[in-house]
């Protein structure tokens, strides 16, 4: 056991699968001898060299169409875009090229391949470089998409997308990367799809992802101080979507609260909810509840971009108050 | 700028071999136009028809491991590599027996088996794809080369750009086949492009020689073609060659072309400028007899009816194929 960052975790996570399996290439912008602009791939330039770790131009259709077109024969590529933001620039590699073709040719190709991005705010870095865009991703079929809320998942997830034989898009929270958390020794492998109850309460269900999660397990001991016992689903994995454990921990009691970092509309917690209303309406006692982040760009200001995000002050404040009405 | 003239091959059996996939490549584009007319084949398509030399010259100078990235525009470039023409027209007509049985249609095109590495309907899309393919052989050290045709109106899209670049400063083993067919879609393409040779002007930005090459002449087509691929799997990296051609028919099923001068269409479409008829007028040049060319042509006619008939008594692809290949394990499935 010892004790990680989430950025140390991102490094170590991708060596293990590099060290593992010679199809394993890795390649984006400053990853190589930089080690990203979030250090979070220090020493793999060193250890796996200029052929297996590639810096590349400014180009993220390129980066993306060579990881594609890398994965139709036979690789097994991790590439990087810096920030989720710029999924904008490449999104018909992503949208229309990578998710579609195994379906339009019929199964004649598969895309093993990982796209790995720093999602989401906290950093004060403003609109274009603070987007939670993970409902962009979830809502293309065809794509898988998973978002790790501590060092453990990080490398245990990063195994999975590896090794699974489809597209996986990795969002790592930003604000995550100076985190820690313990990581047991030797190889550590995940299963995409899963969510994990992290804390098991009787009153009400959070289900929350990424950066959100800290912050829902933090509300949690707040509202357990008031006498609202939660229980914490961290949701990990939105394609596949374990909507078993959700619907078990939704029923089990009764209230469902959904924590998302994505602005409000077709948030992934929108998908969640409407599962529950179809399928476990009558074992709810009253309305699911999405807190999110506001329909809105993110502002740069602290001050601003702290009020929009969700906090753990507001988290507490609505279920508390849905509680008790 | 080099400028190629017909290539020194004398092989006349190579010849008739080129001649005939052009006449293939002809027969079947006036045959799925036909079937257009007919309502056998719905949606949209877009035909190769004055173009053929160019398909067939550059899969002639491929080797079968190598790999062809094509555009909507891609059935020529798909049967070029020995892809059969029945599942092509059976893809065309939606039907279970289609190349990707049904679910790809006439702008996805793909054979993996045969190197086909997909037909893409997004401008631009599959040139950095190639590229990966290429970074893949480059890496792997398996000496295939990528082979990624477009059009004109290809070169004013980013990722043609950012597909360039990358390819240069990898040195990878991708050819690039800009087909200028003087139009990017109903728009003259001269009117909206910066140089006057939409692809070889750009060539020298990525630090690469310009290459023009007659696109109607297939000796042409695949002498460069063959130079450009002995240089990438000789890992001197990638080529850039512009072949100038033209289509006979409108952009799509929906374009009739009427924005074309009538003289322009004329002069393309006549003996001298058509590809199929220069070629064989050059046949019979070299001492090749009417009768064995009559034989080649009609072979194809006799293929092409077969096909035909073999598209037509395809199924519908059934329910079983809709929920099935989004997945690796063959499913669809994205939640428990």
């Amino acid at each position: 056991m010892a004790e990680l960052t989430y950025r140390e975790a991102i490094a170590r996570g991708i060596a293990q699968e590099m060290r593992r399996d010679e199809s394993v290439l890795f390649l984006g912008e400053d990853v190589g001898a930089a080690g990203g602009v979030f250090k979070g791939t220090v020493g793999l330039f060193e250890e796996f060299g200029p052929v297996r770790v590639r810096d590349t131009p400014i180009s993220e259709q390129a980066i993306l169409g060579a990881a594609m077109g890398a994965a139709m024969t036979g690789l097994r590529p991790i590439a990087e875009i810096m920030f989720a933001d710029f999924f904008a620039v490449c999104w018909d590699i992503v949208a229309n090229e990578i998710a579609k073709s195994r379906y339009m040719t019929n199964g004649q190709m598969s895309f093993p391949l990982v796209i790995r991005s720093g999602n989401g705010g906290g950093l004060r870095f403003g609109a274009q470089h603070s987007q939670s865009v993970e409902n962009w991703a979830m809502m293309i079929p065809g794509l898988k998409v998973v978002v790790p809320s501590n060092p453990r998942d990080v490398i245990g997830l990063m195994a999975a997308a590896v090794r699974d034989d489809d597209p996986v898009v990795f969002l790592e929270s930003k604000a995550l990367y100076p985190t820690k958390g313990e990581v047991p020794d030797g190889e550590v492998v995940d299963a995409l799809g899963t969510a994990t109850v992290l804390r098991q309460g009787s009153h009400a269900t959070i289900a929350t992802l990424g950066l959100m999660v800290p912050r829902a397990l933090a509300a949690a001991e707040e509202l357990a101080a008031g006498g609202i016992d939660c229980t914490v689903v961290d949701v990990r994995s939105l394609i596949p979507l374990d909507t078993q454990t959700i619907l078990r921990e939704t029923s089990a009691t009764g209230r469902l609260f959904t924590v998302e970092e994505n602005p409000r509309v077709l948030g992934w917690g929108a998908e969640v909810a409407s599962i529950v209303a179809e399928e476990a309406f009558y074992d709810l006692d009253g309305p699911v509840v999405r807190i999110t982040t506001p329909h809105i760009p993110l502002p740069a200001a602290d001050t601003l971009e702290d009020m929009a995000l969700p906090s753990v002050e507001r988290i507490v404040t609505t279920i508390h108050k849905a509680m008790n009405s | 700028m080099t400028t190629t003239e017909a290539s020194p091959v004398h092989d006349v059996d190579f010849k008739l071999e080129l001649y005939r996939s052009q006449v293939a490549l002809r027969r079947f584009e006036t045959r799925a136009y036909d079937l257009f007319l007919e309502n056998y084949v719905k949606g949209t398509s877009h035909l190769s028809i004055g173009q053929e030399a160019i398909a067939a010259g550059v899969a002639a100078a491929m080797r079968p491991d190598d790999w062809t990235f094509a555009t909507y525009r891609g059935h020529a470039h798909t049967l070029a590599r020995g892809v059969a023409m029945t599942p092509v027209f059976a893809e065309l007509m939606g039907r279970a027996n289609g190349l990707m049985a049904g679910k790809g249609g006439s702008m996805h095109l793909t054979s993996v088996e045969h190197g086909v590495m997909g037909s893409y309907a997004i401008i631009g899309a599959h040139l950095p794809i190639a590229c990966g393919a290429a970074w893949s052989a480059q890496y792997r050290g398996t000496d295939q080369v990528a082979v990624v045709f477009f059009g004109d109106g290809t070169v004013n899209i980013g990722a043609f750009h950012e597909a360039l670049n990358f390819a240069a400063i990898w040195k990878l083993p991708v050819v690039f086949v800009c087909e200028n067919n003087l139009y990017m879609e109903y728009t003259r393409t001269s009117e909206v492009t910066a140089v006057a040779h939409p692809a070889a002007d750009r060539a020298a930005a990525y630090g690469l020689e310009p290459i023009l090459v007659d696109g109607n002449d297939a000796d042409a087509v695949y002498a460069v073609a063959r130079t450009a691929i002995e240089r990438a799997r000789a890992g001197e990296g990638p080529s850039l060659i512009e072949a100038e051609t033209y289509r006979h028919g409108g952009h799509s099923r929906a374009d009739p072309g009427k924005y074309r001068p009538d003289e322009e269409v004329a002069l393309w479409t006549s003996a001298e400028r058509d590809p199929v008829s220069r070629y064989r007028a050059r046949l019979l040049e070299l001492g090749v007899e009417e009768a064995t060319l009559a034989r080649i042509e009609a072979d194809v006619e006799v293929e092409v009816d077969a096909a035909t008939e073999a598209a037509k008594a395809g199924a519908a692809p059934g329910e079983d194929l809709l929920m099935k290949d989004v997945w690796a394990n063959g499913g669809a499935e994205w939640r428990n």
